[in-house]
């Protein structure tokens, strides 16, 4: 007669028992590790009874392999239950000893920041780029037929003078710092097919000495569109759309009567500021008209044929009327990074 | 232009509550711009008193006061209570004692008395104070404190002003004080508008208000052509007076041999004697408030008539002392080495382009500018000539430019005069020399030169809606014109529109255009959007340039804008500058310098920045640099005139006269790049943050840019690098010279970078070449090559990269080691390596036999040798 089996109902329970005992005498996972060795590992208890099962009569096979199988398979659900409990207590407590001052965090990254003339003169750019329009350049160094005689601006004319514009030594060399964007007008005339939209922003040269409101290089935005029948009409209707934009959905448009040698007729544009410190006004924001034919004609353009409008204005202007509290230009200019900063990326 | 409303009354009817903002929107709705108010700051009580009688009161100062009685009218209610002085009341008399420092006065005098409670400009309120031990109840004013001019010798006296008023009466409106000027701006086309008279005109077009033309108010005097005449004489309207026999007192000759830009110097020369004339009589006061307000100071009766004929009908006028001129009068161009003393008193050498009056001993005045000295009229003059001349708008202005003499004069001359105004003026002049000064006029107006005729400006049918777009009609159109002057016949396709004569500026449709649209109102222009074609967006070079605006400025470094302006020590402070373009007028004379190179103004940035305590700087600039080309400066260029194409040859001519004018960007790092925080020590800036700069650049442009080892003027010799696109040098980052930061009032580490941004757009890819990505796992190793001090790691990695091949995906210096082990003289560079096969999991071996070929090839060029 073989040797009665050791699976009995008793053997069973006190492997369990002393594995559940095991288990929950252990406090990290390292002893349940042990534990775990000890009491489900090969050469455990419940291993030497699940290992005795071979051995047991077909007849009293099922129940004793029943009787295993739910003590390993509780003791197993005891030790998995358990070990999540014990690393969620060690991750916590990992977490916590790593927790660090997050208002004291060292920052390796400082901020930079764009100029805001050029953020703006960008942001003028994009909202013409929308329309359609296309953004012109052309050189700082001019020659004065570019900057003046092309532009219908008599030989005599006071801009011309040493006073108002920069001349470069020899004075024979007719080389000047532009005194307005507009020769890239002509150029852009001279050189694209029509029709032209264009707008040119950029820097610009006068021979005032620098205050609160004057610098010898500042910056401006012309454009001029070059069309069959353009008129007033759609000069005020590109304006207003504009100065919507760059303003807000209240700003208007007033043109009044003025003179400039290059367009005719002429205007002044003053664009209504509701929200202006010290009340609702109109500001007086560029100078604009109707492209002059002797200007077409310097481009070889029929003015009989083609017609069209300018319009030019200050960038630092439009950027102190944007933003009130700026009053002196010579912030702009000198280069104190807390003024750019003040803007970071954004105008 | 300064516009006192009483005198613009006189020519328009302007409501009698019209307020100064009212005129200036009326003004500014026809093109005049507004500019500011004026007015004499006077508040009443203002009364005319009598002195009635005064001690003379010596001071312990030194100095003699008058306490004086003063008769200031009939008792008023609520005159004052407090009078100290002789009791008043005597007949219901109001007398005041008043304290006076003026001792140019007698008993008797009728004097202006500013009351308890008026107000002088300042504000400076009156009460009565005690002073001097009285109380003084109001004060005797001066012409100086009441703003009629200069004089504070003494008080006014009215009996000098010719006035005897009735005591007690106000005396603001008696003296013009209550009156107020508008200032606007006038634009260089409307030199009418520089008078009361074109003012009034601009006024009734804004509102619809009558205008009376005061140059055909003049009553016309008699007329004649000069007896000695340079060209012939106009032809007289008969309206205007007979030929009359007699002589020219003072023949003139217009003698321009030299006209400028083909133009005669002179056009019209008008002049009117007036004899007898008490030049010491008073200017009546009203002249005297009326130039106040309008800027010009009283100077004597006879000068203050000129100026007062000038702003009312625009036309300067000269008047001189016609027995200091000898002989006849020639208009004629200056002599090389003239000279001239003008009526401020200054010898000036004269320009053989000025335009001069003489007489037989030489110059008596600079056309339009100034006259001389020497026929000034003063207080012995008995004679008057006066001039009333057209001359031509750029000969005075270059005048007036050249002797740096702005004058009222020379500001209507350079904008134009209306050629017809000249004779009224001469006349209206007269009539005032007569009038006030006692004169006596002689008939004869006489005249040399030409009103020349306006030609007709052809104005086609709808040529005005076809500019303006705003639907004006016909009549509107043909009544603007009309408004303003014009001269309006229909033809068969439009009109025909004569300009009037003071409208130099109408030479086209355009203009007309214009006319039309100010007058019927811009606001009648409608609002359309126009539609451009379809647009191409930014170009390449501007969307680059901004990306790399922004990649920097997103990386901490922030932009800023200086001038372009540099000093001599400046042009060489970085790099090696051999020239370059020299300003001929530059404002600052130790800047006068176009920069080559940012990095001057960066500097100069720095320097500020750190001025004001900010000590960690990364800064940046991206703008034009101005580089000389010496035989294209050098060249002459003729300039091709406007209003036509030049030929292709002439556009290249003129572009090749241009300078080039690269973009360039520049970064000047100093302080620490990474603060000192908790965990976290400083991080200073360094050679590595100049080439991150540059590494930035790059990226935004899509560019892998390299490094040598370079030697740059005013950098460190050993913290160098010339960055190069393949074996293109487009810039160098580097660290400041120590010596020269210090030198600079930099700190000791500065690190600096410029590159050529023009050059990197043209060498940067136009399109990404893109691979498709391989997923199969990578062979990673290390290798570790010794080689001689001397031999740089980039030379060894292009070497082992170079001998790899395909295999080896990425290489990246890890450490470089010097010490036990290693030879003295000898450094150990360790690559991490990772090698991957596009079609294949690569073995251990292939990877190995890739590194080994790599080897080989290190050994080859730097000799490298390999450690294990």
């Amino acid at each position: 007669m073989p040797d009665p089996t050791p699976i009995t109902e008793h053997a069973v329970t006190e492997a369990k028992n002393a594995a559940l005992a095991a288990l929950s005498a252990a406090s990290t996972l390292a002893e349940m590790k042990a534990a775990r060795s000890a009491h489900v590992g090969d050469g455990s208890p419940l291993a030497k009874l699940n290992g005795e099962l071979r051995n047991v009569p077909g007849d009293l096979k099922a129940a004793a392999g029943k009787l295993v199988g739910e003590a390993r398979a509780a003791v197993a659900r005891a030790f998995q239950v358990r070990e999540a409990e014990l690393a969620a207590i060690e991750e916590a407590a990992q977490l916590a000893a790593e927790a660090v001052d997050v208002t004291a965090v060292p920052r390796t990254w400082s901020p930079g920041a764009r100029h805001p003339l050029n953020l703006l003169m960008e942001q003028i750019g994009d909202i013409f780029i929308g329309m359609g329009w296309e953004v012109a350049e052309g050189p700082e160094l001019e020659n004065e037929w570019f900057n003046f005689d092309a532009l219908n601006t008599d030989a005599d004319h006071p801009a011309r003078s040493e006073q108002d514009t920069f001349f470069v030594e020899p004075v024979s060399s007719r080389l000047v710092l532009r005194s307005q964007t507009s020769p890239v007008q002509i150029r852009s005339l001279l050189t694209r097919e029509l029709p032209v939209y264009v707008v040119a922003p950029g820097k610009v040269f006068r021979k005032d000495e620098l205050d609160a409101t004057h610098t010898p290089v500042f910056h401006q935005v012309e454009g001029i569109a070059i069309d069959r029948g353009l008129t007033m009409a759609h000069l005020r209707g590109t304006l207003e759309h504009f100065a919507r934009l760059m303003f807000g959905q209240e700003a208007k448009i007033r043109l009044r009567p003025n003179f400039f040698p290059f367009t005719e007729p002429s205007a002044e544009m003053d664009v209504w500021q509701p929200n202006a410190k010290g009340g609702a006004r109109w500001i007086e924001w560029g100078g604009c008209g109707m492209v002059n034919r002797n200007v077409l004609r310097a481009a070889g353009i029929d003015p009989d044929e083609y017609q069209g409008f300018a319009f030019g204005m200050g960038i630092e202007r439009t950027l102190m009327f944007r933003n009130e509290q700026l009053k002196d230009m010579r912030d702009m200019v000198e280069g104190d990074i807390r003024f750019s900063q003040q803007f970071g990326m954004v105008v | 232009m300064r516009v006192p409303v009483s005198w613009l009354r006189e020519f328009v009817d302007a409501p009698e509550t019209l307020a100064p903002a009212e005129l200036h929107a009326a003004l500014v709705r026809v093109g005049l711009e507004e500019e500011a108010i004026h007015s004499f700051g006077l508040e009443g009580p203002i009364v005319v008193g009598q002195v009635l009688e005064f001690v003379d009161e010596p001071q312990s100062n030194g100095k003699t006061i008058r306490w004086c009685q003063v008769d200031v009218g009939t008792l008023r209610d609520g005159g004052s209570a407090t009078s100290s002085g002789t009791e008043a009341a005597a007949g219901g008399r109001d007398i005041r004692g008043i304290v006076c420092g003026a001792q140019n006065f007698v008993v008797g005098d009728k004097v202006v008395v500013t009351l308890p409670g008026s107000v002088l400009p300042g504000p400076f309120p009156i009460a009565a104070r005690t002073t001097y031990g009285h109380v003084s109840d109001g004060m005797i004013a001066s012409a100086r404190e009441l703003g009629l001019g200069d004089e504070h010798d003494g008080i006014l006296r009215l009996a000098e002003l010719g006035l005897d008023p009735e005591v007690g009466a106000d005396a603001l409106p008696l003296l013009g004080l209550d009156d107020w000027a508008v200032e606007v701006n006038i634009t260089p086309d409307r030199g009418y508008a520089l008078s009361i008279r074109g003012i009034a005109r601009e006024y009734s077009h804004a509102t619809g208000a009558t205008f009376r033309d005061p140059a055909l108010a003049v009553a016309s005097p008699s007329r004649r052509p000069s007896a000695s005449s340079g060209s012939e004489p106009a032809p007289l309207p008969e309206e205007r007076g007979a030929r009359l026999e007699g002589s020219n007192p003072v023949p003139v000759t217009l003698a321009d041999d030299a006209p400028i830009r083909g133009k005669q110097g002179c056009s019209l020369f008008v002049t009117r004697v007036v004899r007898d004339v008490d030049p010491t009589r008073p200017t009546p006061a009203w002249m005297i408030a009326r130039l106040a307000l309008a800027g010009i100071r009283s100077i004597s009766l006879v000068v203050d008539i000129s100026n007062y004929v000038m702003i009312e009908l625009g036309q300067p006028l000269h008047a001189y002392d016609l027995d200091a001129i000898r002989g006849g009068i020639v208009v004629r161009r200056a002599h090389k080495g003239e000279r001239i003393t003008t009526l401020d008193d200054h010898e000036r050498s004269l320009d053989p382009e000025d335009l001069l009056i003489t007489d037989d001993e030489g110059p008596i005045g600079i056309a339009g500018v100034m006259g001389g000295a020497r026929t000034e009229n003063g207080s012995s003059t008995r004679t008057v000539l006066i001039e009333a001349a057209n001359f031509d708008p750029v000969s005075i202005a270059r005048s007036a430019r050249r002797h740096r003499l702005p004058s009222e004069a020379s500001k209507r001359f350079e904008r134009g005069v209306d050629l017809a105004v000249a004779e009224p003026a001469a006349t209206r002049a007269a009539e005032l020399l007569v009038e006030l000064a006692g004169g006596v006029a002689d008939a004869h107006v006489w005249q040399v030169g030409a009103i020349s005729e306006r030609e007709a400006i052809a104005l086609p049918a709808g040529f005005v809606n076809s500019i303006i777009g705003a639907g004006f009609t016909e009549p509107e159109t043909v009544d603007s014109l009309s408004a303003i002057g014009a001269a309006v016949t229909a033809t068969s396709d439009g009109y025909s529109v004569v300009p009037p004569s003071w409208r130099p500026d109408l030479r086209d449709a355009a203009d007309l255009a214009e006319e039309v649209a100010r007058i019927v109102g811009y606001d009648r222009i409608p609002a359309v959007l126009p539609t451009a074609p379809p647009g191409r967006g930014l170009t390449r070079e501007q969307r680059l340039r901004r990306s790399v605006a922004q990649v920097l400025a997103a990386n901490g470094h922030t932009e800023v804008m200086a001038y372009p302006f540099v000093s001599e020590p400046q042009l060489s402070q970085f790099g090696v500058t051999a020239a370059a373009i020299e300003l001929a007028n530059p404002l600052d004379g130790a800047a006068p310098y176009l920069r080559t190179s940012l990095l001057p103004g960066l500097v100069t940035a720095a320097q500020r920045n750190l001025s004001r305590g900010l000590v960690d700087l990364s800064l940046f600039e991206i703008g034009s640099v101005f580089l000389p080309d010496a035989s294209a400066l050098a060249k002459e260029v003729t300039l091709p005139p406007g209003a036509q194409r030049p030929t292709d040859a002439q556009l290249t001519a003129l572009n090749d006269s241009i300078p080039l004018q690269p973009t360039k960007i520049a970064a000047l790092i100093l302080g620490d790049v990474i603060a000192k925080q908790p965990g976290q020590p400083a991080v200073v800036a360094g050679l590595a943050d100049a080439l991150a700069a540059v590494d930035m650049a790059a990226a935004a442009l899509g560019m892998m840019l390299t490094t040598r080892a370079a030697e740059v003027n005013g950098l460190h010799p050993g913290r160098t690098a010339a960055v190069f696109s393949g074996d293109v040098q487009v810039g160098f980052a580097g660290e400041v010279l120590p010596s020269l930061a210090l030198d600079l009032d930099l700190p000791k580490r500065v690190a600096v970078m410029e590159l050529d941004l023009s050059l990197l757009l043209d060498l940067a890819p136009r399109e990404v070449s893109s691979h498709p990505i391989a997923t199969l796992p990578a062979a990673t190793q290390d290798v570790s090559l010794v080689v001689a001090d001397a031999v740089t790691a980039g030379a060894v990695l292009a070497a082992f990269t170079a001998g790899a091949g395909e295999l080896l995906e990425h290489a990246r210096l890890v450490d470089d080691y010097r010490g036990s082990g290693v030879e003295p003289g000898t450094k150990s560079l360790t690559f991490a390596l990772r090698f991957r096969a596009t079609d294949r999991t690569l073995t251990a071996a292939e990877a190995t036999e890739a590194k080994l070929a790599g080897v080989a090839a290190a050994a080859k060029e730097c000799g490298a040798v390999i450690r294990d």
